[in-house]
């Protein structure tokens, strides 16, 4: 194999003439509103950070103005909510955008908020060419993994396409996607599974630009794109792992796409580690894996991430504060400006373990995207990518209950004292003021009625006649930034391109999993489970739900696939259930217990409405919730009628199965009926 | 304490269709108090009760996996719904595996209004028997048909299924893409019975989807059923050949005797439950199977399906 090297002259010294510059150092950061979220962003560049990386609400993310139904309870919490032109401008006022290097953390939305961005630009007299900064923009994750789809894949991956072939001429500092591994390690994926559908998602777009833009254009295009990757705590296979994706990914510009200038075949990231593996349980222990984790990234030289954020130590527990998010700024300035890491040459170079390790994921990872080109390419294997990140998934549960995966503080040296740190009145987490929400409905409403409506109309009719033309070769990029000059909300645009799109929902790939391999475990469960059939007369049938926004859906399938494998009859409809979808399918469904899975904080708001449109269907089985449940809201849900909360401290699914075919036999002989069905007992 | 099965099945009758979820839960138990009240629910619901056969159209959907049965499903939701015609879905999903648990996932697939109350899905596992229907959803697709316009029964099969959804539907309706050549090498074996409409999904690809149609029309007609109507779907917006399949679906059910074939599928069914309950065994203590069909073609037509079980039953004593 042809020895890892950036350029560096074959003789190594073991210092650099001059210390490397760091790396571009920002925070994942943004809540309620574009005033609030500002003042966050000037606090964050007066302590030093050196880029913007912004954290949008799941309404912005995919497509809602904050008075839509499927938008309740969700406005400003997993971030800032912006519908037009006049949050954007609030957002970065006073922020030079000339020199601002601004990342997006936005998807189906990109094209959308990338346009909001650009005309707030040219309010401040910054023309386009010189805006730079990053939207994260890679669908196919979406599908796969974090569930902020808004679109079908063929039209969003149009979208994509045109957003690129549109930057790469008028916003060429722009990157305008970042295809992401990062989420496929949050969904589960092993590092060969990581590179392989990273890379395999990258081809499948580059594919569809090729077929936008003047041949000659390519290799620009190729230069453009980089990746947002993910490291977990085993940093040095997580080293290995980034240095095979540069050859990859040199490889794939050279060879399919035929690209020669070099500046151009390197392989640029950004990073985010890992959320995952942090934990609920002695959750100070999360600084030592983010700093861990941060090794890998910036350890080797010729693999160094080009920015770096990182996820704060509570975000097991809930919201984030500002103060936790420093915490995680100060990891990165001590080891950029105290410690020598950035003093030497690649440190691995000629290390014949870190080239075994490389040779090992170029090998497993080459045969992996053999099988999804086989499938037909990323989009075409969509739904097998999903299945294996399922059943990976399963499988790294399995070894942490099992005990195999130690994990400091959840299944091993558990023994701990009371913790100082969670100690506050909020349980050490953020609390968005939840008279938020109504507030920013009354301001999107106040801006619709106070805008030139014609010209919104005008602008949104040629958007669609844009989009209804596949083959006109027109950009939709220009008709979306006519748009946000006119005034159009996020929902707005959104809204008119479902329209012609279609909606769209995303295989689960629970059904993909294949049944557990070690079924020791299981056995003594599914006797319960086929004795609770006995007693209910069928077999046991619960409905998995998914309310809300929140599209992040490893819990809630974790838990189907579980129940499965313990005897029981699924029902799982995937994400973004709205609380009358749900209880439809409890009532149709004949289900005997309702599991209901929320992580983006907006249980408080959710929960309770599952729970009366359930009542109000006459559906009584129990509902049991999972997921990110601060300690103080424990109570709250059970008081709203919720029979169980389970939050990332309990990771063992094997008892949370035995709590629930406890709970259905206690109640055994009730099931969802509406209240015809009941009161029909006795009465004939 | 058991549903009381008369009273639901009255209520069905009167096409109520809030009391489907109840019947429904009532069907598929296989408690004894239930099936006792299961048999007075289907004995309100028997053309005896009725006085005619129930008047819904029960369409069975089959095809291989990823031939595009849902997005049909979805179009063909739409549509029925727009004519004012409520409808019911059993979805049955294959998956019988070692646990016994299974991922009912085809009601995520189908896309509907949930506020809407002309709708209902439901899904069921297809039980132990590979292929095979549930009794339970033999029992519920007579059941909604008295209250719902329209029974749809979705099964994933190629090659066996069929045989089974023929049993129970009016019209069979076998959903294939383009250029999956099983289900003509199917046909052509005659491993896969013919059934009455043959639908070529994907036809927004209209090469394939036209390639497809022909190979499927020749095989019908070398096999001697050239009149076997095969139409061109696409169920993706725009939507494509929905209406036609619409208006042959019903051509098919109005040119139906529907008493013969609702007979024939009750007595079938009745004698697939016998053989479920009491094994060749069974079967030898009434004589065989062609004695059991002779002894259910002596009784009289306007039985339901558990009746006609008692009676084989009492001939086993």
């Amino acid at each position: 194999m042809r020895p890892y090297n950036c350029g560096m002259s074959d003789e190594l010294s073991p210092r650099l003439p001059e210390p490397d510059r760091p790396w571009m150092i920002r925070t994942y950061a943004g809540h309620s509103t574009a005033k609030a979220s500002n003042e966050l962003y000037r606090r964050n560049l007066e302590k030093g950070q050196t880029g913007l990386s912004v954290a949008f609400d799941l309404p912005t993310q995919t497509g809602y103005d904050p008075d839509d139904e499927l938008a309740r309870g969700e406005v400003g919490k997993v971030g800032v909510s912006i519908s037009h032109r006049g949050d954007m401008a609030t957002l970065m006022d006073g922020i030079p955008l000339a020199e601002m290097n601004t990342s997006m953390t936005i998807n189906a939305t990109a094209a959308w908020l990338l346009a909001l961005y650009i005309v707030a630009a040219e309010d401040e007299g910054v023309e386009e060419g010189q805006l730079q900064g990053t939207t994260q923009n890679d669908i196919l994750k979406e599908f796969l993994a974090r569930g902020t789809y808004a679109f079908p894949p063929a039209p969003s991956m149009r979208l994509i396409a045109d957003m690129i072939a549109y930057t790469v001429e008028h916003v060429p500092k722009w990157n305008p996607i970042n295809i992401c591994s990062y989420h496929l390690q949050e969904a589960g994926a092993t590092p060969v599974q990581e590179i392989a559908y990273a890379m395999s998602d990258a081809i499948a777009v580059l594919d569809a630009v090729r077929e936008r833009v003047p041949p000659e254009r390519i290799e620009q295009v190729f230069g453009r794109i980089s990746f947002f990757v993910n490291a977990g705590v085993r940093f040095i296979e997580e080293h290995a792992k980034l240095r095979a994706m540069s050859i990859l990914w040199e490889e794939l510009g050279r060879e399919r796409y035929g690209v020669k200038d070099p500046r151009h075949l390197r392989f640029r990231y950004g990073v985010q580690v890992n959320s995952l593996g942090l934990t609920e349980a002695q959750p100070e222990n999360n600084v030592q894996r983010i700093v861990l984790e941060t090794l890998a990234v910036t350890l080797g030289r010729d693999a160094r991430a080009r920015a770096i954020q990182l996820p704060a130590w509570n975000e097991a527990l809930g919201l984030p504060r500002p103060w936790d998010q420093q915490w995680s700024l100060r990891i990165q300035q001590v080891l950029a400006y105290e410690t020598d890491i950035l003093e030497y040459p690649d440190i691995f170079a000629g290390s014949k373990v870190m080239d075994g390790l490389v040779a090992e994921m170029l090998e497993g990872s080459r045969a992996e995207m053999a099988v999804v080109a086989e499938h037909g390419g990323a989009v075409e294997a969509v739904p097998y990518m999903k299945g294996a990140l399922v059943e990976s998934h399963r499988e790294r549960i399995r070894r942490i209950e099992a005990g195999s995966q130690v994990v400091v503080g959840q299944n091993r040296f558990t023994e701990s004292e009371l913790s100082p740190l969670t100690d506050d009145a909020e349980g050490g987490i953020l609390v968005v003021d939840p008279a938020l929400e109504d507030e920013q409905i009354e301001a999107v409403r106040r801006w619709r009625s106070e805008r030139d409506q014609t010209a919104v109309d005008a602008a949104l009719a040629s958007l669609a006649a844009v989009a209804r033309d596949r083959d006109s070769g027109e950009n939709l990029m220009v008709a979306t930034i006519a748009a946000a000059r006119a005034g159009a909300t996020t929902g707005e645009w959104a809204h008119t391109l479902r329209e012609v799109f279609g909606g769209y929902r995303a295989p689960t790939g629970v059904g993909e999993a294949a049944a557990a391999s070690t079924d020791g475990d299981l056995s003594e469960l599914r006797l319960e489970v086929s004795r609770l059939q006995e007693r209910l007369g069928r077999r046991p049938k619960i409905l998995v739900g998914k309310p809300g926004l929140d599209g992040h859906s490893n819990g809630a399938e974790q838990i189907a696939v579980r129940a499965r494998d313990s005897g029981m009859d699924v029902v799982y409809e995937g994400i973004r259930m709205t609380p009358t979808q749900i209880a439809a399918s409890a009532l149709q469904e004949g289900v005997h217990v309702i599991g209901l899975s929320i992580l983006s904080g907006s249980h408080r708001e959710l929960i309770p409405a599952v729970i009366e449109a359930l009542r109000k269907e006459g559906v009584t089985a129990p509902v049991v919730v999972g997921g990110i449940i601060p300690e103080q809201d424990v109570a709250l849900l059970r008081r709203a009628g919720v029979a169980a909360v389970y939050t990332p401290k309990d990771f063992d699914i094997t008892r949370i199965m035995r709590d629930i075919v406890e709970l259905v036999g206690a109640g055994a002989g009730t099931v969802a009926s509406n209240g015809h069905g009941l009161s029909a007992n006795g009465s004939a | 304490m058991s549903t009381d099965g008369a009273a639901v099945g009255a209520r069905l009758r009167e096409r109520d269709l809030s009391a489907a979820p109840a019947a429904l839960n009532l069907l598929e138990s296989s408690a004894a108090a239930d099936r006792e009240q299961s048999a007075r629910l289907l004995a309100e619901l028997s053309p005896a009760a009725l006085g005619c056969e129930a008047p819904g159209h029960v369409v069975g959907v089959t095809g291989p996996p990823g031939a595009g049965k849902s997005t049909l499903l979805s179009a063909l939701l739409r549509a029925w719904r727009a004519q004012g015609r409520t409808v019911a879905i059993l979805a049955v999903d294959p998956s019988s595996r070692r646990s016994g648990g299974s991922l009912l996932g085809d009601r995520a697939r189908i896309e509907f209004d949930p506020a809407d109350r002309g709708v209902l899905i439901r899904s069921t596992a297809a039980g132990e028997r590979l292929g095979g229907l549930a009794s339970a959803t033999r029992a519920a697709a007579h059941a909604l048909a008295a209250a719902f316009d329209v029974v749809v029964v979705e099964t994933v099969g190629v090659g066996q299924g069929e045989t089974e959804i023929a049993d129970v539907a009016d019209t069979v309706v076998v959903v294939v893409q383009p250029g999956s050549g099983d289900v003509l090498q199917f046909l052509k074996s005659g491993i896969t019975e013919i059934p009455d409409v043959l639908v070529v999904t994907k036809a927004d690809l209209p090469a394939i989807a036209t390639r497809s149609m022909r190979d499927v029309s020749s095989a019908l007609r070398s096999l001697g059923s050239g009149s076997t109507p095969v139409l061109a779907v696409s169920s993706l917006s725009p939507t494509r050949g929905i209406e036609e399949l619409m208006h042959t679906l019903a051509e098919h059910r109005a040119g139906l005797d529907i008493a013969a074939r609702r007979l024939r599928a009750r007595r079938a069914g009745a004698l697939t439950d016998f053989v479920a309950e009491h094994g060749e065994h069974g079967l030898r203590s009434v004589g065989g199977r062609r004695a059991a069909e002779s002894l259910l073609d002596g009784q009289r037509p306007d039985l339901e399906a558990p009746a006609l079980l008692a009676v084989l039953e009492q001939a086993m004593a």
